[in-house]
């Protein structure tokens, strides 16, 4: 074979160190993005931060009036910033997706060397880092004006927090893919989908308060466990490990059926021409 | 990774692009048909025809951005539709209508495309593309807030990080002013010279193609009308320049010459 001409050195192109250079280059690429602009960093609190306090002075106000709000102190605090990691883990993942369509990036990207399931971690490690920023000040308000700590949940905030980050992302996987499949037209799936599970997952109230029909539904969603997990950590002190076990489960089935769909919706994008419309 | 169904020119060398039959169809709208083509190393390949010819499609089948409906696409002998990803560090592109990210330096936008791309000194890798393309005072300067020209350079030191056996090019001077124009030409044919790279070219300006381009792949409603130098193909159509015969096949004005070449499919 005729030597080549290339002088640039390449690094290997396979393997783990290969992946996670191109991983790092992603999300440096959504940091620098992060840090560029104020207005999107005040953006990412702005929401958690007025969720927060209106559920917090509100519980004040019912810890004031009745006995049993006053028993549950912390439980809408804790149910919003809970409710809040969810939502912002997973419109992290899928605004950092639409951030590569805004900018007419997506095109580089699938030219580039980075695999699918490269972009797919780099987008969970972009969420994490967005969840940090937004959630990390408004936890530390949380605690200054209504005295709950997160933390303070210990092992139980971990496993709550574990379940709900894996939830994100196989909702974010979901409308990640729709987005590639069917363009910008399904842009409104990846603001809307989280929102869906708010009236099923039981964030403020029991699965006991839904109707009967609708039950099955709630428990076929780990975000409820994690919720119920909440209820039962405030108003009885006892931490639900199987709760959190069956919320492992059904993510891992959710999360595993997310990355087949997403996957499906790639090869379809790329059969019907939809990959260099969304780059153009 | 050389896979079977690759071939090789006559000194045994893997050829950079073979496309054998190649054929899209979305609905009922038959995009790419039955196209068939080979480029060696060091040429430059022009893709030429009015819209919706079949330039884009092709060129992203290329890319292995759109799987085709049937027929076989290898860059470097990798099957493009199943394993595209042994190739794309081999390759690179640039386009005016893919972007690059706005809000980020042009020093931050290189330098993650080096770590995309594997570059081994990236930091020394921008430096010496900045330099080359004379684009130095401009790295650390957001993207977005470049003129047409500053954002064309860019582009295409993006394009050039990896120094690609394989560079894909659409439309590489769309919205410069001459002299700009002029100079980008000449850094591609440069580029071209140095590195023995293959270049593939879409473009409406048939000057450019003219220069730059050893051969012109004519595409209409996606078939190859005619696949030879830009010479040989003004000589045949009794014209003088590449943008007369151009216009003669957009306009059908040449009823003779379409026979003979539509003869030779």
């Amino acid at each position: 074979m005729k030597e080549s001409c290339v002088t640039t050195k390449l690094l290997p192109q396979t393997g783990l160190s290969a992946s996670a250079r191109r991983i790092r280059g992603m999300v440096r690429r959504h940091w620098y993005l992060i840090r560029s602009s104020g207005p999107r960093t005040a953006e990412l609190i702005f929401w958690p931060l007025v969720s927060m306090l209106m559920w917090g002075f509100l519980q004040t106000h019912l810890a004031k009036t009745t006995s049993l709000a006053a028993q549950a102190a912390g439980l809408f605090v804790g149910g919003v910033l809970l409710w809040d990691i969810l939502v912002r883990s997973q419109l992290g993942f899928s605004v950092a997706f639409l951030e590569e369509i805004w900018s007419r990036n997506l095109g580089h990207l699938m030219m580039s060397p980075l695999r699918p399931i490269e972009l797919i971690a780099s987008l969970m490690l972009v969420s994490l880092m967005k969840l940090t920023v937004a959630m990390v000040p408004v936890a530390i308000l949380a605690y200054i004006f209504f005295g709950f700590n997160l933390l303070g949940l210990g092992i139980a905030f971990a496993a709550f927090f574990a379940n709900l980050i894996i939830m994100s992302w196989a909702l974010g996987l979901v409308s990640t893919g729709a987005v590639l499949r069917w363009g910008l037209g399904a842009e409104s799936i990846a603001w809307l989908i989280v929102f869906i599970l708010l009236p099923i997952s039981c964030v403020y109230y029991p699965v006991s308060t839904l109707p009967e029909w609708l039950q099955p539904l709630a428990l076929a969603l780990p975000p409820t466990y994690v919720f119920e997990g909440l209820r039962g950590l405030v108003l009885q002190q006892t931490f639900h490990g199987d709760y959190m076990l069956r919320a492992l489960l059904l993510n891992i089935v959710y999360v595993s059926g997310a990355l087949i769909l997403f996957r499906a919706l790639l090869e379809s994008a790329r059969r019907n021409g939809a990959l260099v419309q969304l780059g153009e | 990774m050389l896979q079977s169904g690759a071939r090789t020119d006559g000194a045994g060398t893997v050829l950079p692009v073979q496309v054998r039959d190649l054929r899209k169809v979305y609905g009922e709208v038959v995009a790419v048909d039955n196209v068939s083509f080979s480029l060696s190393a060091g040429s430059i390949t022009a893709l030429l025809g009015g819209n919706g010819a079949g330039k884009t499609t092709t060129i992203s089948m290329l890319m292995g951005l759109v799987v085709p409906t049937s027929g076989d696409v290898r860059v470097f002998g990798v099957d493009m539709v199943r394993n595209r990803h042994a190739a794309l560090h081999r390759l690179n592109f640039e386009s005016p209508y893919v972007e690059i990210p706005m809000r980020l330096t042009v020093r931050q936008n290189l330098e993650i495309f080096g770590q995309l791309y594997g570059v081994a000194d990236v930091a020394g890798r921008v430096r010496e593309i900045a330099d080359e393309l004379r684009i130095g005072e401009l790295l650390d300067r957001l993207y977005g807030k470049l003129s047409a020209g500053q954002k064309t350079r860019v582009s295409l030191a993006k394009s050039l990080l990896n120094e690609p056996e394989l560079l894909l090019l659409d439309e590489p001077t769309a919205s410069l002013d001459p002299d700009t124009a002029d100079w980008v030409r000449s850094v591609i044919a440069d580029y071209c010279r140095k590195r023995s790279a293959t270049i593939v070219l879409a473009s409406h300006n048939m000057a450019e193609v003219e220069r730059l381009a050893d051969r012109v792949i004519m595409l209409e409603r996606g078939r190859i009308l005619a696949d030879e130098t830009p010479a040989e193909l003004i000589r045949r159509f009794g014209r003088e320049t590449l943008e007369e015969v151009f216009l003669d096949i957009a306009r059908r004005r040449a009823p003779d010459t379409f026979e003979l070449l539509n003869g030779r499919e």
